[in-house]
């Protein structure tokens, strides 16, 4: 044990005091940070550009207002008369939209004519003018047709789902939680997802260095294989926890910052998100309950998801770790070959990456059930699906099997690992390692 | 007493047997020579007497003892292929594997001082090991080795790399760690080093010992009872029987005789004729002649 420990102590210690370790832990949030006042400058930029348009409407679809010129959306409307060519020489407008009569009521289509320099349009200023025209010729056919505008108001009906429990299942999940359940899942399910790429790739790494630099040699004429591997494992373990502990305390306040310097406001976002979506943003905000939200982030279950999330966190990187070791102690100076060895690990991990997106979405489905159970992928799946408060029988049996496979490939890892690393100059395929499985020490 | 007993050792692999019944004993206080020509089984062997892999069969002793895991700690290993953790300081670095091999903190501290001191490179304690040329990295990797004051330790061609004063430094190193009552097992190619170093060898052969025993043994039971004289004046025209001359010259002359005391009568008969004997040496094999021989025969006999 004390070895064991000793070797925990270099692994960590080595990395946290390496040059490359402390610029990308430092400069991780403050990059998220640049990219964000960027992003915001951005924004901020583009809603700064005015257009003035004059629009000729010779048959008063825009209505009869006295006021000639409206600004809507970042554009500037003037309504002007005369013909085309009347207003193409003036300085002052970006381009002439020409309004026809509309000679059928109830035709569906109707065609507006944008007069201007410019070669290509943007898709945002399109849908910008399309958007708003649309809405002045709903108006305009409204007053035509004679229809009361409140009675045409009251058509649009808002419809909440509230499920109600039956039995056993859980209460009363609202449309914020699982609006909520979807992004700790998806969060979760992320984390996991680089927790077992970045630091299994990283154990993977270490273990060919020290192969290919012979210090192992040495090493395992005074440790046993099996402490050398999981010191290594432990030690980069307790790297990753230090790197995300520094991110989770760095990154909100970064985020802060950002806002501040960007002077991203949250409501412009969701204003540019809107009009690009062709969504109206009042009906957008009766929606949107800022309180209900952050009263459904207390309400979930933490005390139960944060616990789980953290076996879960321990036994993918654990088992997933292990496999990479075994696999870097096979490897040799060939790089192309060393893909083909790590593949078979990686692609669980993607799979799993994929089904995840699909299970927040459809947290109950056959395919999530399957998928939580199965160690390869549970530890990224379950995660996703624990906010959503699965089923405590499919809980619990997760979690047996996954800590039984994660005894298991700890023990099958070992086992090739004690030979690979000290095979060298071979071409090394899944049946020699299978073979080396039934290597005596 | 020996400090290690190697008996009837295997090992085999999936597809071939790399150590095939292997015995031999190292007296405590020598200095071994693990000889055999590439792929005879050395690494193997050390391996397992160093504790990396275990034997399919038979027994592995190290001072009395059958070998166990707390045996690490009593033997010191320098791989061929040499490594050390290449960022990592010399200081943290030694006092790391010292630790490794059982040593409390201090204890490994006061090691390392006296090594530094011994080697006179205190001012390489924080120095990376990437920063030091090879023949400083290997003095690292010796002094890795024996920092635990190990009983038993195993050399493998410990002399690779290092330029002539340093080889010379590893000599004497190996000869004063052998007076303070350590066992050395010397595992090189380089056969004029076994001559100079090593009492006692034993020579593997494709996963086999061939030979074994005290060098000055060995070269007696390979000796081929060949004699040099270098004298000045005339030989006698006809010489006794039971001896055939293999070379001559006029100031020198290479006999072989069936029995050692036949030289004798050869020396006495050119004595009488007045013949002026200025050497008289018998011709010893050397131990490359040896190993040449011994391999090339086990060639044959496969």
């Amino acid at each position: 044990m004390e070895k064991l420990w000793l070797i925990i102590k270099r692994e960590y210690s080595s990395r946290v005091k390496k040059k490359s370790f402390i610029i990308t832990t430092l400069l991780t949030p403050i990059a998220i940070g640049l990219f964000m006042i960027a992003a915001g400058l951005l924004i901020n930029y583009e809603g700064e550009e005015q257009r003035h348009i004059a629009v000729l409407d010779d048959a008063n679809i825009l209505g009869t207002d006295s006021i000639n010129i409206k600004e809507e959306n970042g554009l500037t409307f003037e309504k002007v008369t005369g013909s085309v060519n009347d207003h193409i020489e003036n300085e002052k407008f970006n381009a002439i939209l020409e309004l026809p009569p509309i000679a059928q009521l109830k035709s569906k289509e109707y065609t507006v004519k944008y007069h201007s320099s410019e070669g290509i349009l943007g898709i945002g200023l399109i849908n910008k003018i399309e958007n708003e025209k649309e809405k002045n010729i709903y108006q305009y056919k409204a007053d035509a047709f004679g229809f009361n505008k409140d009675s045409l108001e009251s058509l649009k009906t808002q419809v909440t789902l509230d499920r109600e429990s039956i039995g056993d299942a859980p209460k009363n999940i609202s449309s914020e939680a699982s609006i909520i359940a979807t992004g700790i899942g998806g969060a979760m399910g992320f984390i996991m997802y680089f927790a077992v790429f970045l630091y299994g790739m990283m154990v993977m790494r270490s273990v060919t260095e020290e192969k290919t630099n012979r210090i192992v040699e040495v090493m395992v004429s005074s440790v046993k294989p099996f402490q050398l591997m999981m010191g290594k494992i432990i030690g980069v373990a307790l790297v990753g926890l230090t790197q995300v502990a520094i991110w989770a305390i760095l990154i909100p306040i970064i985020f802060f910052i950002a806002i501040a310097v960007s002077g991203i406001d949250m409501t412009q976002a969701q204003d540019m998100q809107s009009q690009m979506g062709g969504v109206d943003i009042k009906e957008l905000e009766s929606q949107f309950n800022p309180a209900k939200f952050v009263q459904e982030i207390f309400n979930q279950n933490w005390l139960v998801i944060i616990p789980l999330f953290i076996i879960y966190f321990i036994g993918g990187y654990m088992m997933y770790s292990s496999l990479f070791a075994a696999v870097g102690s096979a490897m040799n100076d060939d790089l192309s070959e060393n893909q083909s060895l790590t593949l078979p690990i990686t692609l669980p991990v993607i799979a799993a990456l994929y089904m995840m997106f699909s299970v927040v979405q459809n947290p109950n489905s056959s395919m999530a059930v399957w998928a939580s159970l199965v160690p390869f992928f549970s530890p990224i799946i379950m995660p996703a699906r624990l906010a959503f408060e699965p089923p405590l029988w499919q809980i619990v049996l997760s979690v047996v099997i996954l800590i039984a496979s994660v005894i298991f490939f700890v023990w099958l890892s070992a086992r090739i690992y004690r030979v690979g690393i000290l095979m060298y100059g071979k071409k090394v395929t899944f049946k020699e390692l299978g073979k080396w499985l039934f290597y005596k020490d | 007493m020996n400090i290690l007993d190697v008996k009837n050792v295997v090992k085999r692999y999936s597809n071939h047997t790399a150590v095939n019944d292997v015995s031999f004993s190292v007296p405590k206080g020598c200095i071994f020579g693990l000889l055999g020509p590439n792929g005879a089984g050395k690494t193997s062997l050390i391996r397992i007497i160093t504790g990396i892999t275990r034997a399919d069969e038979g027994i592995v002793s190290l001072d009395g003892g059958e070998l166990n895991h707390r045996h690490p700690s009593q033997i010191g290993y320098m791989p061929e292929e040499r490594g050390l953790y290449k960022k990592m300081k010399v200081g943290e670095h030694l006092i790391y594997l010292a630790r490794l091999k059982g040593l409390s903190l201090q204890e490994a501290k006061k090691e390392l001082n006296y090594w530094l001191e011994k080697f006179d490179i205190q001012s390489w304690r924080k120095k990376r090991i990437e920063e030091l040329s090879k023949g400083m990295q290997q003095k690292v990797q010796f002094i890795s080795t024996v920092i635990h004051q190990p009983k038993l330790l195993i050399l493998d061609e410990p002399f690779s790399g290092l330029d002539p004063i340093n080889t010379n430094l590893m000599k004497e190193e190996i000869f004063e760690l052998k007076t303070k009552g350590a066992s050395i097992i010397l595992s090189t190619h380089r056969m004029e080093q076994v001559e100079e170093i090593c009492e006692n060898v034993v020579l593997i052969n494709q996963g086999k010992n061939v030979l074994d025993g005290p060098v000055k043994e060995v070269k007696e039971k390979f000796k081929e009872h060949k004699f040099r004289i270098k004298y000045q004046g005339t030989l006698p025209a006809s010489l006794p029987h039971n001896i055939t001359i293999v070379t001559r010259s006029d100031e020198e002359i290479t006999i072989q005789v069936k029995d050692d005391k036949d030289s004798n009568i050869f020396l006495y008969t050119l004595i009488q004729q007045g013949v002026f004997i200025q050497s008289f040496e018998e011709i010893l094999p050397s131990v490359n002649e040896i190993f040449i021989q011994v391999v090339e025969q086990s060639k044959t006999i496969a």
